[in-house]
């Protein structure tokens, strides 16, 4: 028995049936065709999933679909904007804060919601906030490094 | 990694809730934050012909405070607790628990009435609310009642609650300006559930000592707590007071051995209410 739902997904809304088990994920990925959302562990322990959900960041993987009607979703495709990266983007190419870039959208969807909270933050609050985001090629030190300069570059633009 | 099938129904109204639960018993499930339910969903270690999703009941979320009485609705969330400026206020061993739950994310979706209700071994918050001695909010097809969280939970997964009973809310006793509180952890480095949580409050010359992770359920170290009480608090008399520490049957897994989480419950027993007693202004 499918759910109808509404969802405005980086700007644009979209109405579709979803089976209730689908998980937010799932929608984006397979539904949207969304697919920088990654898909990890599947059990909210490594933040791959990781999207703003009403401007707060959630694990989609740990989500039902059904769950997000009404929501204004922000995923990774949505977060430049006019052809422009977004300074967390920025700041990730630029600081080299990755390396095969799987954890990659993850950790810049957290790190928008936690700047969102904390725009000026010190080096162990961006650790804290990306506690439950893991990188295994071992990039913290540049992703914290990242983090930071986006933090400084924002502050400067508004 | 989907969940099996399930009809879903959102709820508009508490009452509305508590008939579909009177209706479905144990094989519908509650929805809320869902970060307890879907992970256990998506793993076949809890089933449900019907999914009852109450995440949008607002009168069911917020905090309350009101002569040094807090309020807490089932559908606050974690992060929500740990930055209540009243819960910081009036009990800081509440905020400082549920801003170590997990990750920010998972703060920013999970529950505290989910958490308690599922009532996991390792999490953080059923051992706060034994050492604060709050009370548990029930509503059921028979109407409200109250639960001391003493008389709650009542081993792994299990708690006082029967399945067509939802939890509504939580009330804590706040503490004055001379009590004192701590809640010290040991994590586990992945998934941030507690190998041991120990919550320690001090009211007066009460002392109260619980425990996350050690055992089946979140419990209250009596005897301990006894002890501490009659004494001075010096560190020589909570060190020996806790060096006294039993639990009949405490966890073991591939994280830690029961032996070693004893240990880790004295350590971190006494850590606890040496921080709780310098936390007071007296």
């Amino acid at each position: 028995m499918g759910q109808k739902i509404r969802v405005e997904v980086n700007g644009t809304s979209h109405d579709h049936e979803v089976e209730p088990r689908q998980l937010l994920v799932h929608y984006l990925r397979e539904t949207l065709g969304l697919t920088g959302t990654n898909i990890g562990c599947e059990t909210s322990l490594c933040g791959a999933c990781t999207v703003l959900v009403d401007g707060r960041a959630v694990r989609s993987c740990t989500q039902l679909a059904v769950q997000a009607d009404g929501s204004s979703i922000t995923t990774i495709e949505g977060l430049g904007q006019n052809g422009r990266l977004h300074p967390l983007q920025e700041a990730f190419h630029e600081e080299h804060g990755l390396q095969c870039g799987f954890c990659t959208p993850g950790m810049i969807m957290a790190s928008a919601g936690f700047l969102d909270d904390q725009p000026n933050p010190t080096e162990p609050e961006i650790r804290e906030a990306l506690k439950g985001n893991i990188c295994r090629c071992t990039g913290y030190h540049n992703i914290v490094k990242a983090v930071r300069r986006a933090a400084e570059q924002m502050g400067g633009e508004s | 990694m989907y969940p099996a099938e399930f009809d879903y129904v959102r709820v508009e109204t508490l009452d509305q809730a508590v008939s579909l639960l009177a209706q479905h018993g144990g094989d519908a499930k509650l929805l809320a934050g869902g970060h307890s339910l879907i992970p256990m969903l998506k793993l076949r270690l809890a089933m449900a012909e019907t999914v009852i999703d109450i995440g949008r009941l607002a009168e069911l979320r917020g905090i309350e405070s009101a002569g040094g009485t807090i309020r807490i609705g089932s559908l606050t969330t974690h992060h929500e607790v740990a930055t209540s400026d009243a819960i910081r206020d009036h009990a800081p061993l509440l905020a400082q628990a549920a801003s170590k739950i997990a990750d920010p994310a998972v703060r920013n979706k999970g529950t505290v009435g989910g958490n308690l209700a599922h009532a996991d071994p390792a999490s953080d918050l059923p051992a706060v609310f034994l050492a604060l001695d709050a009370t548990i909010q029930l509503r059921g097809p028979d109407g409200s009642r109250d639960v001391a969280a003493r008389d709650f939970f009542t081993g792994l997964l299990e708690t006082a609650k029967s399945d067509d009973e939802l939890l509504v809310g939580v009330t804590v006793p706040g503490l004055g300006s001379a009590d004192g509180s701590s809640y010290q952890k040991v994590e586990h480095p992945a998934s941030g559930y507690a190998i041991c949580g120990a919550a320690a409050v001090i009211r007066g010359r009460q002392v109260s000592l619980a425990y996350n992770g050690i055992a089946d359920h979140a419990f209250v170290a009596r005897t301990t707590s006894e002890a501490l009480s009659t004494s001075d608090l010096s560190d020589d008399a909570i060190s020996s007071a806790l060096d006294g520490l039993t639990v009949d049957d405490p966890m073991q897994d591939i994280q830690a051995s029961g032996e070693y989480r004893l240990h880790l419950a004295k350590v971190h027993g006494k850590r606890a209410v040496r921080a709780a007693r310098d936390a007071r202004t007296s």
